[in-house]
C-alpha cells in the first residue's frame, strides 16, 4: 500500500476538483429535479387525465431504464438528431449540448425529477382527507387547498423517502465518469489508478469520500426531519 | 447492415439476464447470511453485518466495481507471485459483475430480509420451538415461507435497481446490452436509435419482472387479511 501517492499535493487537488464537480451536479441537479418534481407531481395528482397519463408514461420510463443509457443517450444520442446538429453551433439553448456538464446535469435532472414526482404524489394522495374536508370547510378554492394544506403537508411527508433518494443520486453521480472529460471523484480515482497503477488506493480513497459525503447528507435530513416533522413524532412524555 | 448490431444487442440481452440472476441468486444468500448474523445478538457478528451493509449503501455501485475488478486483479496476481507461481491471472468481466453486484446487492437484501424476519409474530417461532422443532427446521418450515411475504414488496425494488445497474458492468468491458450499444453507436454514428433500443429492452424487463413478482406477491398473500379504512 501507497497512500502516500494519494495525498501528493497534485492528487489531493484532483480529489478536491473531483469534490467540486460531484457536488455541484448533485446540488444543481437536485435544485432542477425539484422544480420539475413538484410540477409532475401536481400532473400526476390533477384532474386532466390525459396529462397524468403522459407524465406517468415519463416516469415509469425514467424509472424503468439504467441511468447510464438515459446519460448516453443524451451525451451521445442527441447529436445524432438532425435537429439539434443545424442548432448546437449557434441557436441558443442547444449550444449547451456540447458541453458534457450540461448532458450530464440534464440526465440527472430528469432522473431524479421521474423518482421525486411518483413519491411526492404518492404522500399528496395519501393526505389525510379531514385535513382536505376542513380546508373546503373554510371556503378555499382547489388552488388554496393544494398550496396552504396539501403541498406543505406532503412535502414534510416525503421527507423521509427524499432523503434515500438524495443520497442515492450522491451515488449517481459517479456515473458522470463515464462521460469522457468529465472529472468526478470516481474519474479523479480512475486517473490516479492509470497513472500510478494504485487501484484499492485510489478507489479507497473515492469510496471514503462518498461514504463521508453520505453521511453528512443523512445527518441534514435527520436535522431536516426533527424540524419539519416534529408534530408527527410520538410523544415523549 | 444496421440490422446485424440490433441482433447483436439482442443476444447481449442474454448476458444480460444471466449476469443479474446470477447476482441475485449470490445477494439472496448474502442477505440471509446477514439478516441472521444480525439478529443473532452475537456483538462480533452483530457488528461486520452492521459496517458491511453501512459501507456498501454509502458507496457507489461503480466505485466498489471498479475496485473489486481492478483492485482485485492486481491482488490475486501479487498474491499469486508471492508464493512463486509466474502465472497471471485476468478477473473475468462476468465474474467480477456477479460478484460485485451480488456482494452489493446483498447488503440491501440483508435489510429487507431483517425487517421480514422481524415482521413475523413472535409466537410462530416460539410455537415451533415448543413443538420441540430446531433452529433449521423453524426457519425452514416456519420463518421462510411467511417470510416472502413480508420481503417482496422491498425485493421487488432491490431487483428492479439491480437490473439497472447490470449496465454498470458494461464499463468493466462486459460484453451485455449496453456494452453493444455504445459500440454499434460508434461504428453507425447513429447512438440515438441503439441507446433507444437498449432503453426498451431493459424497460421489458423490469415490465415483466414487475408483473411475474406481482403475481408471486399475490399467491403468497393468500389469505392475509387486510385492514379496511371505512
Amino acid at each position: 500500500m501507497k497512500w502516500h501517492v494519494i495525498f501528493e499535493p497534485q492528487n489531493l487537488e484532483l480529489y478536491a476538483t473531483g469534490i467540486l464537480t460531484t457536488l455541484g451536479l448533485l446540488f444543481s441537479s437536485l435544485g432542477i429535479g425539484a422544480v420539475l418534481a413538484l410540477l409532475f407531481a401536481l400532473a400526476l395528482t390533477g384532474p386532466w387525465a390525459p396529462l397524468r397519463w403522459i407524465v406517468g408514461a415519463y416516469t415509469y420510463v425514467i424509472r424503468g431504464t439504467p441511468l447510464l443509457i438515459q446519460v448516453y443517450m443524451i451525451y451521445y444520442g442527441l447529436g445524432q438528431l438532425e435537429w439539434i446538429q443545424a442548432r448546437w453551433d449557434d441557436v441558443w439553448p442547444w449550444t449547451h449540448f456540447k458541453e458534457p456538464f450540461f448532458c450530464a446535469l440534464l440526465a440527472f435532472s430528469l432522473n431524479t425529477a421521474g423518482y421525486t414526482a411518483e413519491m411526492l404524489a404518492g404522500a399528496i394522495r395519501e393526505t389525510n382527507a379531514g385535513e382536505i374536508e376542513a380546508a373546503q370547510a373554510f371556503g378555499m378554492s382547489r388552488f388554496q387547498v393544494m398550496l396552504r394544506v396539501v403541498l406543505p403537508s406532503a412535502m414534510r411527508r416525503t421527507l423521509p423517502a427524499y432523503s434515500n433518494e438524495v443520497v442515492m443520486m450522491l451515488q449517481s453521480t459517479s456515473l458522470a465518469s463515464a462521460v469522457p472529460s468529465m472529472l468526478d471523484v470516481t474519474a479523479a480515482a480512475s486517473r490516479i489508478y492509470s497513472d500510478y497503477y494504485l487501484p484499492f488506493e485510489a478507489y479507497i480513497a473515492a469510496a471514503a469520500i462518498y461514504l463521508v459525503a453520505s453521511f453528512c447528507l443523512i445527518g441534514v435530513f435527520r436535522l431536516a426531519e426533527k424540524h419539519f416533522l416534529a408534530y408527527l413524532a410520538p410523544r415523549k412524555h | 447492415m444496421q440490422s446485424s448490431y440490433y441482433t447483436a444487442i439482442l443476444q447481449g440481452s442474454v448476458l444480460t439476464v444471466g449476469v443479474s440472476l446470477c447476482a441475485l441468486l449470490v445477494s439472496i444468500v448474502l442477505g440471509l447470511l446477514g439478516a441472521a448474523a444480525k439478529l443473532s445478538g452475537r456483538p462480533v457478528l452483530v457488528s461486520i453485518a452492521s459496517s458491511y451493509t453501512t459501507v456498501i449503501r454509502g458507496v457507489p455501485d461503480l466505485v466498489v466495481m471498479l475496485l473489486v475488478f481492478y483492485g482485485g486483479t492486481i491482488g490475486i496476481n501479487h498474491l499469486l507471485e508471492l508464493s512463486g507461481s509466474k502465472a497471471t491471472i485476468d478477473i473475468n468481466p462476468f465474474l467480477a459483475g456477479v460478484l460485485t453486484l451480488g456482494f452489493i446487492y446483498g447488503a440491501y437484501m440483508t435489510e429487507t430480509f431483517r425487517g421480514a424476519i422481524l415482521s413475523i409474530p413472535k409466537g410462530q417461532m416460539e410455537a415451533a420451538w415448543a413443538f420441540g422443532m430446531g433452529r433449521t427446521q423453524t426457519f425452514l418450515r416456519i420463518t421462510a415461507p411467511q417470510m416472502v411475504r413480508y420481503a417482496l414488496p422491498g425485493f421487488t425494488n432491490n431487483w428492479l435497481v439491480l437490473i439497472k445497474s447490470t449496465a454498470l458492468v458494461s464499463l468493466i468491458g462486459l460484453k451485455e446490452m449496453t456494452y453493444l450499444a455504445k459500440q454499434a453507436s460508434a461504428a453507425t454514428r447513429s447512438p440515438f436509435a441503439f441507446f433507444l433500443f437498449t432503453a426498451g429492452l431493459f424497460l421489458l424487463y423490469t415490465t415483466v419482472s414487475l408483473y411475474a413478482l406481482k403475481k408471486l406477491n399475490a399467491r403468497y398473500s393468500l389469505g392475509t387479511k387486510r385492514g379496511q379504512l371505512s
